[in-house]
């Protein structure tokens, strides 16, 4: 173990993490204010990617007015999902909704599937692929974007749900749905909007991790899993917890392909699951009660 | 229903290798049975202790990676310490371990996501399920990985004196398989109605009451987590030693989704459900494959699932039970009495 080879290893995790945190929160968005576990969410992580491919490869627009509308797309499918499955069952239990999701997930997978044939696309990216070497440590220019863009949504999200007016009703609705509703929150747009703005975070991570790797229909299965695994790290419904959980989460994959075995790099998500259960089952940053 | 109903039910099934001729229909009623049977073990998590088990799959599959290589042998080195080679036993044994190894892993996962609940007891059934999908992708040297392990010796069935019988045949397979759902049912059928399932059904309706009258919530949940995963891993090794050839692909979430969908379909908390759902399920694919392709036939299935969780959220069984006891007794019951007390 060099420490040119752990420095590496710290500015890819610092990249990774910015993706993984944006996937967390806008899981966690969704479970805090809406009381839904999202299977749906790694779907529209491929659809951000999918989006992408579509409006830069297929159209041939601009880059990032390309990933600028996969994010509307997703954010407007979110939307969809809300409104046409969630909506008329408010108030179900959370196994009810559950299953809804899962069969949305299938649906959409499948559609995927049968859309863009299973064969891998890749998105070109305007960027040189020339990487930048500081020292010891080289980065793709296309990374460093990724990674600006993800802390820009993030500090976004920050400030809409902490400083603006949206913000406030949602987490006055996090808090206590009744009483929010009583003081005059339109509970039913506050829950689309926040299927709205959790699936167009994903949407983002999709788009940004696309032109990284490739894209191909079952992306979604494992970005939904580690999203999971990112949320339970946090606390479901911990926006901070779940930014923190992103990095902990690219941390402990990079340094387990890197010093373990590349083969179980995302294996490491599911056994940080299992290691908080078994030591801290409330979640490293937990303020809820989450068991009974 | 009246006590018949599955005598009429099984003899039927019973007769179907005697004028069955197509092989192909009597080969997806084989692995059909053999997915209703890990619904049925499904079922009793989902449906009766009303824990959503999402990693099902992965007892399904460790029963039959266990029951394979304890048929086939192996030879792997531990953290390059020392070696454990394993000289090839009788299949019927690996059925056996299968059963028992995957019943241990409901025992450990048990005891380690019912400290949590709803939503974090799904994800971390999920993610138990990714990492034995992982671990059987990875350690080629006892799974051989996406190679796959192949030639897995069918059954051989017998009692000593009287004979021995390797089970070459479908027929024979069939009714080896008829067989294990028919004691599935009874053995779930008796602890549902033993104080055991009047536990669940107790914790299933409220868990805090439950836990006020004595009864050791966690205790039982582990107890049903042990008995569901055992079973599906029979079925995983009855899957195994039936198809003589399994890949890491068992371990694929749409197996586990196949199981939800079949046990909510046909009713979740009834005895009959996973059958009936099971066998809409697993025969769909034979009259949907001439028509679509897989990814529509997945795309219905999810359709499907949500149409089943609007209009019909208590499942096909139970809607049947209730317009049979209402269109019977009528005049003598109030309607909301009518559904059977077999669930809760």
């Amino acid at each position: 173990m060099n420490v040119d080879q752990l420095l590496q290893h710290l500015a890819n995790t610092l990249i990774m993490g910015g993706t993984y945190a944006l996937l967390g929160i806008g899981l966690t968005l969704i479970f805090g204010i809406m009381r839904v576990v999202n299977f749906t969410h790694g779907e529209l992580y491929a659809f951000g990617a999918y989006g992408l491919y579509f409006v830069s490869v297929v159209l041939g627009m601009n880059f990032y007015v390309s990933i600028l509308f996969a994010i509307a797309g997703g954010m407007v499918l979110g939307a969809l999902i809300e409104l046409v499955l969630l909506r008329p069952k408010r108030g179900a239990d959370i196994d009810t909704t559950m299953l809804l999701m899962i069969g949305a997930w299938i649906v959409l997978q499948n559609t995927e599937h049968l859309a863009w044939g299973s064969i891998a696309k890749s998105i070109p990216s305007p960027f040189p692929t020339e990487p930048l070497v500081i020292g010891p440590i080289s980065l793709s220019w296309l990374r460093i974007f990724v990674f600006g863009v993800a802390i820009l949504l993030i500090i976004a999200t920050y400030f809409l749900i902490n400083r603006t007016r949206l913000g406030n009703a949602m987490r006055a609705t996090f808090q206590d749905t009744d009483t929010a509703a009583l003081m005059g929150v339109n509970i039913r747009a506050i829950y689309t909007m926040t299927f709205a703005l959790g699936s167009g975070l994903a949407a983002a991570a999709g788009a940004l991790l696309g032109p990284v790797f490739v894209v191909t229909p079952t992306m979604g299965d494992l970005a939904s899993l580690k999203a999971f695994a990112i949320v339970i790290l946090g606390g479901l419904g911990n926006i901070t917890g779940a930014t923190i959980g992103g990095f902990i989460l690219a941390f402990v994959e990079e340094i387990g392909a890197g010093y373990i075995s590349s083969g179980y790099r995302d294996a490491m998500g599911f056994l940080i699951i299992i290691v908080v259960l078994l030591f801290r089952p409330t979640g490293i940053f937990a303020r809820v009660e989450r068991i009974g | 229903m009246t006590r018949l109903t599955p005598i009429i039910v099984l003899l039927f099934f019973a007769s179907v290798p005697w004028w069955l001729t197509d092989q192909y229909l009597l080969h997806t009623l084989i692995t059909t049975g053999i997915f209703i049977l890990a619904a049925m073990s499904l079922n009793l998590l989902l449906g009766y202790t009303g824990q959503l088990s999402l990693g099902h799959v992965a007892f399904f599959g460790i029963g039959a990676y266990t029951s394979a290589l304890t048929a086939l042998g192996f030879d792997v080195e531990l953290f390059g310490l020392f070696r454990v080679v394993h000289e090839p036993w009788p299949p019927v044994l690996g059925l056996l371990f299968g059963t028992l190894v995957a019943a241990l892993c409901g025992f450990v996962i048990g005891k380690l996501s019912f400290r949590v609940r709803g939503a974090y007891f799904v994800i971390v059934t999920i993610s138990f399920a990714e990492v034995t999908r992982l671990v059987s992708l990875n350690w080629v040297e006892l799974t051989q990985g996406p190679l796959a392990l192949p030639g897995i010796p069918p059954l051989t069935i017998g009692f000593p004196g009287l004979g021995y019988m390797t089970l070459w045949e479908k027929t024979e397979n069939y009714y080896v398989v008829l067989a294990f759902i028919v004691l599935a049912y009874i053995l779930i059928k008796r602890l549902v109605n033993s104080r055991f399932g009047r536990a669940m059904i107790a914790l299933k309706g409220n868990e805090s009451l439950a836990t006020s009258v004595g009864i050791d919530v966690t205790r039982y949940l582990v107890i049903a987590a042990i008995v569901s995963a055992g079973m599906a891993g029979c079925a995983g090794a009855l899957y195994a030693h039936y198809i003589q050839i399994i890949d890491p692909m068992i371990f694929m979430f749409l197996n586990t989704v196949t199981m939800v969908i079949m046990v909510i379909t046909g009713g979740k908390g009834t005895l009959a459900g996973p059958l009936v759902g099971g066998l809409i399920f697993g025969l769909a694919p034979v009259v949907l494959r001439s028509y679509v392709g897989p990814e529509i036939q997945w795309i219905l299935y999810g359709l499907l699932m949500i149409v089943v969780v609007f209009v019909l959220p208590q499942g096909i069984v139970p809607a049947i039970e209730q317009w049979f006891n209402r269109t019977k007794a009528e005049p003598l019951r109030e309607p909301s009495v009518a559904g059977k007390g077999e669930r809760a």
